[in-house]
């Protein structure tokens, strides 16, 4: 109950004209940001960050989250009205959105879309309200050693759930440790990996990288391809929204269900591109009009957007209450909030009580703010993406350099942000995955302190890690996830070798 | 990066399986290095704990371990079908047609500073690639410098780069 007034006492700040004005902004902004092709939602904060530095902390916090739902809320107007999506647990919503876009119903998609979304974050928020202080409270009881287990939980299971090639996962995913490891050892303050290189000490930040990796990579990836905007126009008027809006109750069994995957999935690392797929992969096994799937359904829109939504909202619940974000775009955020001199994790619920509480009443409000913006704006959002490339390409790579630039102030950030976005083209090529080298930078140092500190606990003993029950069992989970592709490929080969039945 | 590593394939481009080498042995080279600057660092057991080199060189270790089996499977073909193309010539030049002048423009940032380069690459961009105007591309060039400039100097108070030769000292920020 203590939790609830709280929250309240959060709502009372979070509502002052300033902070609604601020409100309304992050999400515009983080829209456009989002629409932009090679922008997401992980750059957008990146590239708005530094805006915030000038801010009180509470209208700081209160812009980012919002910049957050902006950016959730971005992907969905590109799949639906021009077959790209802008992030990749988008890429579901284009199966039915952009059909229907073709038969002249964007504007049902579209409030499809934001309508599901909404409630795919409400309800994770709400879940986060009542979840995030029970976790926090039981992580209070974490010592070094269960955090390194949960650190190696989360980046096993990046292995274990990921798409890619494993090797690749855990190249991509060292490299990021090792760029975490530069500048100053946080423990015996020697200078490492630097080579001699001064300017090297400060580190690599983690913003630079995602402002390098996926905008300017995203960027000369759509040059390769040529972009040529085909998109369709979206008229959206109170009265299709309405009409759409009677017609959505009748999905609420789709709905429950998306939620319950995104949840479940997003509290998982890299949650939210599986869960839209799941919950579109589902849905279309269950709806009666399961065979119409891909030619246009409502309900096609609705499972992805809502699972997608539900586990980006969740991907916040272990980043608040263990420090630990389930997603780039979490991560960011994080890194928002240790400029701050915020540190996410259990002792957060307890000593900035306040802080933590103002934001998630932000995120309530955030979400109702988003939803009205991206309801009446449409129209602008879509005439943006209608652009031309050899408009928009020059100008995406001044809003990156800028976004470099106000990270350190640092002129070799931006050459960096070049390499970074050289590399970046070529990973996503080859399939290696840069969500888990995002998320290796910016826990490096963290799960760095933590394995160090297990270690002097236990005199170089590894059998640390399973000295008691907890710490056993998270350790015992995240093995079996960072051996499950072994698995997998042995119960293939085993299938193989029988005689297949036909 | 990917360019070093490129030999002429008759399907008219860079292949996958020459840019999983690259990469790999780039991404081997970087691991190597994390292992040479751990050891310089001391990967042991020091008199108060770790010390700092301890978990770069596991990290160092993994990377040249995992790049390692990579390039293997690059090498025996197994990680594509023959002749896969990462990139083709055509599709190549477009790429750079946006990287080259990115790092010329990110030079001329450190030269004379972000407004101008940011003006200059802009209306660039769109004469060169886009076909557009003279008139039209230097007045789009013009405003969005401006907007930064209005938008960070002005109301945010976070100064950009000035550059080493400062075409706007006039104006006093």
């Amino acid at each position: 109950m203590e939790d609830i007034t709280a929250l309240f006492q959060g709502f009372a700040i979070a509502l002052t004209p300033f902070n609604l004005m601020l409100m309304f902004i992050g999400v515009s902004l983080s829209v456009i940001i989002g629409v932009l092709p090679g922008l997401g939602g992980a750059n957008g904060i990146a590239i708005l960050l530094p805006l915030t530095f000038t801010m009180p902390p509470t209208s700081a916090i209160i812009m980012l989250s919002c910049i957050y739902w902006g950016a959730l809320f971005g992907g969905a107007i590109t799949s639906i009205l021009f077959n790209i999506p802008g992030e990749p647990w988008s890429v579901a919503t284009t199966f039915d959105g952009y059909p229907m876009a073709q038969q002249g119903r964007a504007g049902e998609a579209l409030t499809a879309a934001f309508t599901s979304s909404f409630i795919g974050a409400l309800v994770a928020v709400i879940m986060i309200t009542f979840l995030a202080p029970l976790v926090a409270r039981f992580a209070l009881q974490f010592g070094p050693p269960e955090f390194f287990a949960v650190y190696f939980l989360t980046f096993c299971s990046f292995i274990g759930m990921g798409k890619e090639p494993p090797f690749k996962i855990v190249a991509a995913m060292m490299l990021g440790f090792a760029l975490a490891a530069v500048g100053i050892d946080t423990v015996t303050g020697q200078l490492r990996l630097i080579f001699g290189w001064y300017e090297l000490m400060r580190g690599f930040d983690f913003l630079i990288a995602v402002i390098g990796l996926f905008g300017i990579g995203e960027i000369l990836l759509s040059m390769e391809e040529g972009l040529s905007f085909q998109g369709r126009s979206a008229k959206i008027n109170l009265k299709i929204v309405l009409e759409t809006w009677k017609k959505l109750p009748h999905y609420w069994a789709t709905s429950v269900r998306s939620c319950l995957i995104g949840c479940w999935m997003g509290i998982t690392p890299g949650g939210a591109t599986p869960a839209s797929f799941m919950s579109y992969g589902v849905a279309k096994r269950v709806s009666k009009d399961g065979q119409k799937f891909g030619t246009g359904q409502l309900e096609g829109v609705v499972a992805p957007e809502t699972a997608a939504h539900a586990a980006g909202t969740s991907a916040l619940l272990p980043m608040l209450s263990l420090g630990i974000p389930g997603s780039p775009t979490a991560a960011v955020l994080l890194g928002g909030l240790l400029i701050w001199g915020l540190q996410p994790g259990p002792l957060l619920f307890v000593e900035q009580k306040d802080f933590v509480w103002g934001l998630i009443a932000s995120m309530y409000l955030g979400n109702i703010a988003g939803l009205i913006i991206v309801l009446t704006c449409v129209p602008l959002f879509a005439a943006i993406l209608r652009v031309p490339f050899s408009i928009i390409a020059p100008i995406i790579v001044v809003i990156c350099a800028i976004g470099a630039y106000t990270v350190h102030h640092a002129m070799l950030d931006i050459w960096w942000m070049l390499l970074f976005g050289v590399a970046g083209y070529a990973f996503k090529k080859l399939a290696y995955p840069l969500a888990p080298l995002v998320l290796a930078l910016v826990l490096g140092d963290r799960a760095e302190d933590a394995f160090r500190q297990s270690m002097i606990m236990a005199q170089g003993d590894m059998r640390i890690f399973f000295s008691n029950w907890l710490v056993g069992s998270i350790m015992g989970l995240a093995s079996v996830l960072l051996f499950w592709p072994l698995f997998s490929r042995l119960k293939a080969r085993a299938r193989k070798g029988a005689p297949a039945p036909r | 990066m990917t360019e070093k590593a490129a030999p002429p394939s008759p399907a008219g481009g860079i292949t996958m399986r020459s840019a999983e080498i690259a990469i790999a042995l780039i991404v081997f080279g970087l691991g190597a290095l994390v292992v040479y600057d751990s050891v310089r660092l001391g990967w042991r057991w020091g008199i108060e704990g770790p010390q700092a080199g301890y978990f770069p060189f596991y990290i160092g270790l993994v990377i040249c371990i995992s790049s390692a089996v990579i390039l293997a499977q690059a090498l025996r073909g197994r990680s594509h079908p023959r002749g896969e193309i990462f990139v083709e010539w055509q599709a190549l030049r477009q790429v750079l047609s946006v990287l080259l002048p990115a790092a010329l423009y990110v030079f001329a940032i450190q030269m004379i500073g972000l407004y101008v380069a940011s003006a200059l690459y802009i209306a660039g961009f769109m004469i060169w690639l886009g076909k557009y105007g003279w008139m039209k591309s230097a007045l789009l060039g013009l405003a969005v410098s401006a907007l930064a400039f209005v938008t960070f100097e002005v109301w945010f108070q976070v100064p950009l780069h000035k550059g080493a030769y400062d075409p706007l000292a006039f104006l006093g920020y």
